[in-house]
């Protein structure tokens, strides 16, 4: 990781040897999950072995980006500093058509109209010269 | 294999909760509870052959049992870190019987506290000067998006609870409500003398919704140790003994992302085989002391518990009087929610809690023939989850 640009002070993802693809997808505006070539479940966050059946033979697969709030809260106070310009901020789980979940923010999107079950599509954020965050808005 | 009357704990130490650490340190904490639950249990130091001791979460060292040890002049032949967040004291317990019953020691003691504040405790703070990067996943994978520690991650449990059960505020409201009443036949509480009431709890302000600021446990300092003895110890000590009558472990990781679901928890599978091992029905059960950390965790623990169906756990509080007075006595001393939650000892505020109302000394809260007790500890987020069946 490079020193981040003063502008981004928020706590930047440093990526790993194993999470390096899923990273780049992101940069190049794609949802790219690895998928276990033994049993066939997509896993993540991504792992260098399938935590369902050991196997340390994964591809990643192009993901829709679309998937549905499993839940999400409001933020209304924040812990790091870096957050207060951004509170009140919708903090969730976003389950993805391809059964899996992440944790991201919900974007374009009044705290007060989220909804549990809500369908999202992915949001491509550019926060470093490397690196961009997956966040979703209502689809 | 049981662990049913296996051990006993004869002893109990605990700090009045304050709201700053005045001076004092966590290992002069952790001294000064040990020292009251090494009296309570008629024992000596030399007596004492097994130590467990929680991590601080406000302070990083290695070897705390031999740090507290040193100090003491303890020197155990069983000795660890009991490293399980809020179910750590819980965890203690059962880890103590089962070192008892092996024959590796006679006498635990097992020791929680912490120095910390509780104005500065959430207050907005920078990020740690810059460490060597550690790729945990959570701090790649959920960092980033601003977590409001692990307030967020119980905030997602209860809005999604909501929106499968239709759980209320009120209802939720109602259990701080009833743990503050207990809390305020408790002297030791922190917010002894404050009442409130439901619509107190609604009007605080939302801090991560759909949770508000009365549903929320405020950290503070203070420190709670317990004495787990052999069977023949117990018979000697100078108070009646409190059996370990049954006990189980439950966990699934960290991260809430990684959770098949996130409002059913493990107590799901741990409070059964406890409940089993000790022989007894929910109907039994004269004691429920478990784990508050927020509304929402004693809600999902009664309903994982079985004290009351799935996603019904919003009526249920709302049809039982959960004071020491009531039909279904809960968090007698306050719950962490309004006696204080000083660390890992929050945890361990559940079973000296229940150690005290098995033991008849719980004063002006004492629960009309209280002979079993359900204890939870939880950590995390709902993750790691212990069970006790405590009993005269
Ligand atoms: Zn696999």
């Amino acid at each position: 990781m490079s020193e981040a640009p003063p502008e981004y002070r928020k706590p930047i993802p440093a990526p790993s040897a194993v999470s390096r693809p899923f990273w780049e997808g992101l940069r190049a505006r794609e949802v790219r999950l690895p998928r276990c070539l033994e049993c066939r479940r997509y896993v993540f966050y991504p792992r260098r072995l399938c935590p369902f059946c050991l196997c340390e033979r994964l591809e990643w697969v192009r993901a829709s980006g679309r998937g549905t709030v499993y839940s999400y809260t409001v933020v209304r106070r924040a812990m790091n500093p870096a957050f207060q310009e951004d509170v009140p901020y919708l903090f969730a789980i976003v389950e993805l058509e391809e059964g899996v979940r992440v944790t991201a923010n919900i974007v374009r999107c009044r705290p007060e109209d989220a909804r549990v079950d809500m369908p999202v599509k992915a949001s491509y954020h550019d926060i470093t010269a490397e690196i961009t965050l997956l966040k979703f808005q209502p689809a | 294999m049981t662990l049913k009357r296996s051990a006993a704990i004869t002893g109990i130490g605990e700090m009045r909760p304050s709201r700053s650490p005045d001076g004092k340190s966590t290992l002069g904490i952790w001294t000064e509870v040990a020292r009251e639950a090494i009296l309570d249990a008629g024992l000596t130091t030399p007596e004492i052959d097994g130590l467990l001791v929680a991590p601080p979460i406000t302070e990083q060292a290695a070897m705390w049992p031999s740090i507290l040890g040193e100090y003491l002049n303890i020197h155990p032949g069983y000795g660890n870190v009991v490293d399980l967040g809020g179910a750590s004291a819980c965890g203690m317990v059962w880890r103590a019987a089962a070192a008892i019953q092996s024959g590796l020691c006679r006498a635990v003691l097992c020791v929680t506290g912490e120095a910390s504040d509780v104005e500065t405790f959430y207050a907005p703070r920078a990020p740690r000067a810059r460490r060597p990067v550690q790729q945990l996943p959570y701090r790649e994978f959920e960092v980033p998006y601003g977590p409001m520690g692990v307030n967020s991650g119980y905030a997602l449990i209860a809005m999604r609870h909501m929106h499968e059960h239709g759980t209320t505020g009120r209802q939720l409201a109602k259990i701080a409500v009833d743990q503050r009443t207990n809390a305020c036949a408790n002297p030791d509480a922190l917010y002894y003398g404050k009442q409130i009431t439901v619509d107190d709890v609604l009007a605080s302000p939302l801090v991560v919704d759909p949770l508000h600021l009365l549903e929320i446990v405020r950290p503070c300092t203070g420190g709670a140790a317990i004495v787990v003895v052999a069977p023949d110890l117990a018979g000697a000590a100078p108070r009646a003994p409190v059996w370990l009558l049954g006990a189980a472990e439950a966990s699934r990781g960290i991260m809430l992302s990684q959770f098949d679901t996130i409002t059913t928890s493990p107590i799901a599978i741990c409070a059964p085989r406890a409940l089993e091992m000790a022989g007894v029905a929910h109907g039994d059960i004269d004691l429920i002391s478990v784990y508050d950390c927020y509304t929402i965790t004693v809600l999902i623990t009664l309903e994982d518990a079985g004290f009351c169906p799935k996603g019904k756990g919003g009526p249920f509080v709302e049809e039982h009087d959960l004071t020491y007075a009531g039909d279904l006595p809960l968090n007698t001393h306050g719950g962490q929610l309004s006696f204080g939650q000083p660390g890992l000892a929050g945890g361990m505020s559940h079973v000296t809690e229940a150690v005290r109302q098995l033991q008849g000394r719980a004063g002006k809260r004492q629960v009309r023939d209280c002979e079993l007790a359900f204890v939870n500890g939880n950590g995390g987020i709902m993750s790691e989850q212990v069970s006790l069946v405590l009993g005269t």
